[in-house]
């Protein structure tokens, strides 16, 4: 006999997520490359290749060698870009394309579970890649404290940020044309110039506020606290704070926009 | 297979109920106070042509869409308030497959009934019995997306059956189907029939509706025009037989018309005209055939081109009640 009652909503998430995970072990290569090799490979270029001219010619960044400056703003970067990119095609597929959500929307499950179930299996990838993508970072000096390990934390808390306004967004649009300047005009130039390559005071002034909205430049500096055993707790309070209201706020309207969309 | 499910003529309460469903987006009314009931154990069916209300009925009844107005029960349950547990009990098969079609056919099955909750042995079970059900053993482990039209229909179907659903929902299920294709799936709702799932679907197919319903409501415009058997719809709103008669040109058949029209009366029969043909509406079609268009007929200028007997059919009803044929 079938269930006759509700899941409870932690528990229609994890059903949802469960389909993404299954999709996800017969198409794990792409993500693969794009969660870990990707950023592995900026690692070597920035890290090590550039970091010696950096740190030959000016002895580091902010106090620190430039791997260990440029690591943990890889790390969470490469979460930003991920997430966002998951935000916007995947979703389209599940809305319009393939309509997987409108199926899933059919059976005991509520659009919330749906836009929750989908989030929450790419923040579960982003800790794995997050911890393989730390520990290769670790084995090449990039990591200096145990610390460290919390720096998962702020990846998946940036990959949260992002994806929870962005598929709320998605649910609304009818095509994907927007798609690749949303990529271009915000992620590109947040992944660029929120203090991931070089620190913020870098900036011109008038751009500086542009990046303390920035869900990615707070969750570089919760990462790089994290790294570096350096963050005080009020930081890192007002780091995740920031972020919770990202994912808070992106959350509601999102639970509105799938429960418009799949549910007219 | 689910065994246990009543016939239709024992006194459970309606699976379904309505009672002045209406369905609003914005200012359009998609669906206009509309009643009816569905018994355990039949085949209901709204027949209509595309815009008629039937998709937005049925995602009313499948408890993914709020009404506007009105009252719905569904399993005895207010989808309003109990829309997830109806969802639980109920299968749906929609309009358009969504399928996931990077999966194998097995996994598209073992994770649809993993949104219920259900034990994982027990889905294995199902989904087994199913692939059965569905002549897709073979497939089993064939991705999806190469599959085709008819077998990704029966997929669909197979999957809206993997909770042992009390009531099954068909939106179209075999638009777009080749005639073979079609029979089969037509073939598989009524062995689910004699096995006594109750099913709701929506066709724009007479044939279909004629096939597998036992009784259906015709929708038009957002209301429903009628309801009955397929047969009692016939008897009530047409003739026995229909006489088509094909003309060389619209003139000849503006002239046969008017030539035919009072003789027909005076048969108790009634001729209407379409753009491309007339319809006699007549119980005794060799009769009328014989008398007013056949070789010995003492009107010349009716001699249509081809002449067609045949019984009438829900098409015919359609016509006579809205004035439209069903073609889109």
């Amino acid at each position: 006999m079938a269930t006759t009652t509700a899941p409870p909503p932690g528990i229609g998430l994890v059903r949802y997520a469960r389909r993404e995970a299954q999709v996800w072990r017969l198409l794990w290569r792409g993500s693969v490359f794009s969660g870990f090799v990707t950023p592995l490979m900026f690692l070597g270029a920035m890290g090590l290749g550039l970091g010696e001219l950096v740190d030959e010619r000016s002895g580091g960044v902010a106090g620190l060698d430039y791997i260990v400056f440029v690591a943990p703003g890889l790390l969470v970067a490469s979460a930003a870009q991920n997430a966002a990119a998951w935000s916007l095609w995947p979703v389209m597929g599940g809305m319009k394309w393939m309509r997987v959500f409108h199926a899933a929307a059919a059976t005991p499950l509520r659009p919330s579970d749906v836009y929750g179930g989908f989030i929450a299996w790419q923040a579960a990838l982003t800790a794995l890649q997050a911890a393989l993508f730390l520990t290769v970072a670790a084995i090449l000096g990039g990591v200096p404290s145990p610390w460290g390990v919390l720096a998962i934390g702020a990846a998946v808390l940036c990959g949260l940020a992002f994806m929870a306004p962005l598929v709320a967004y998605t649910a609304t649009r009818d095509d994907d044309s927007t798609f690749p300047v949303i990529m271009r005009l915000v992620v590109l130039p947040l992944f660029l110039f929120s203090g991931t390559f070089f620190p913020l005071d870098q900036l011109p002034g008038a751009l500086r506020p542009i990046a303390w909205v920035s869900p990615l430049w707070h969750a570089v500096e919760l990462a790089r606290g994290a790294t570096t055993g350096s963050i005080g707790l009020g930081a890192a309070m007002l780091h995740i704070t920031v972020l919770g209201a990202y994912i808070a706020v992106g959350w509601a309207v999102g639970v509105r926009t799938f429960t418009r969309r799949l549910t007219p | 297979m689910p065994a246990d499910h009543p016939r239709s003529d024992d006194d459970r309460p309606p699976l379904v109920e309505a009672k002045a469903l209406t369905k609003r987006f914005g200012s359009y009314v998609a669906v206009d106070g509309i009643d009816f009931v569905v018994s355990p154990g039949e085949v209901f069916g709204f027949l209509g042509p595309n815009g008629a209300g039937k998709t937005s009925t049925m995602r009313m009844i499948a408890c993914v869409s709020p009404r506007s107005d009105g009252d719905l029960t569904v399993l005895g349950l207010d989808p309003g308030q109990h829309g997830a547990e109806v969802r639980g009990r109920i299968g749906v098969v929609p309009q358009e497959d969504n399928l996931d079609l990077e999966l194998s056919v097995w996994d598209n099955l073992v994770i649809y009934g993993r949104y219920f909750g259900l034990p994982l042995p027990e889905i294995r079970d199902r989904a087994a019995e199913l692939l059965d059900f569905a002549q897709l053993s073979d497939r089993r482990d064939s991705r999806v997306d190469p599959l085709s039209g008819g077998l990704k229909r029966r997929l669909t179907i197979a999957r809206g059956l993997i909770n042992r659903p009390e009531l099954l929902l068909l939106d179209e299920p075999t638009t777009g189907l080749d005639p073979q294709a079609r029979h089969l799936l037509w073939e598989r709702l009524y062995q689910l029939k004699r096995e006594g799932v109750t099913q709701v679907l929506t066709t724009h197919y007479m044939d279909e509706a004629e096939q597998l319903c036992d009784r259906l409501v015709i929708m038009d415009q957002a209301r429903i025009v009628a309801e009955g058997s397929p047969r009692s719809l016939i008897a009530r709103h047409c003739t026995r037989e229909v006489v088509e008669l094909r003309y060389t040109t619209p003139a000849d058949q503006r002239d046969a018309i008017t030539e035919l029209a009072p003789r027909a009366a005076e048969l108790g029969a009634t001729a209407e005209p379409l753009p491309d043909r007339v319809l006699v509406y007549t119980d005794h079609g060799d009769d009328f055939v014989g008398q007013l268009v056949g070789p010995e007929s003492s009107l010349p200028s009716t001699h249509p081109d081809s002449v067609l007997v045949r019984r009438s059919s829900l098409e015919d009803v359609f016509l006579r009640l809205t004035g439209r044929t069903l073609e889109e």
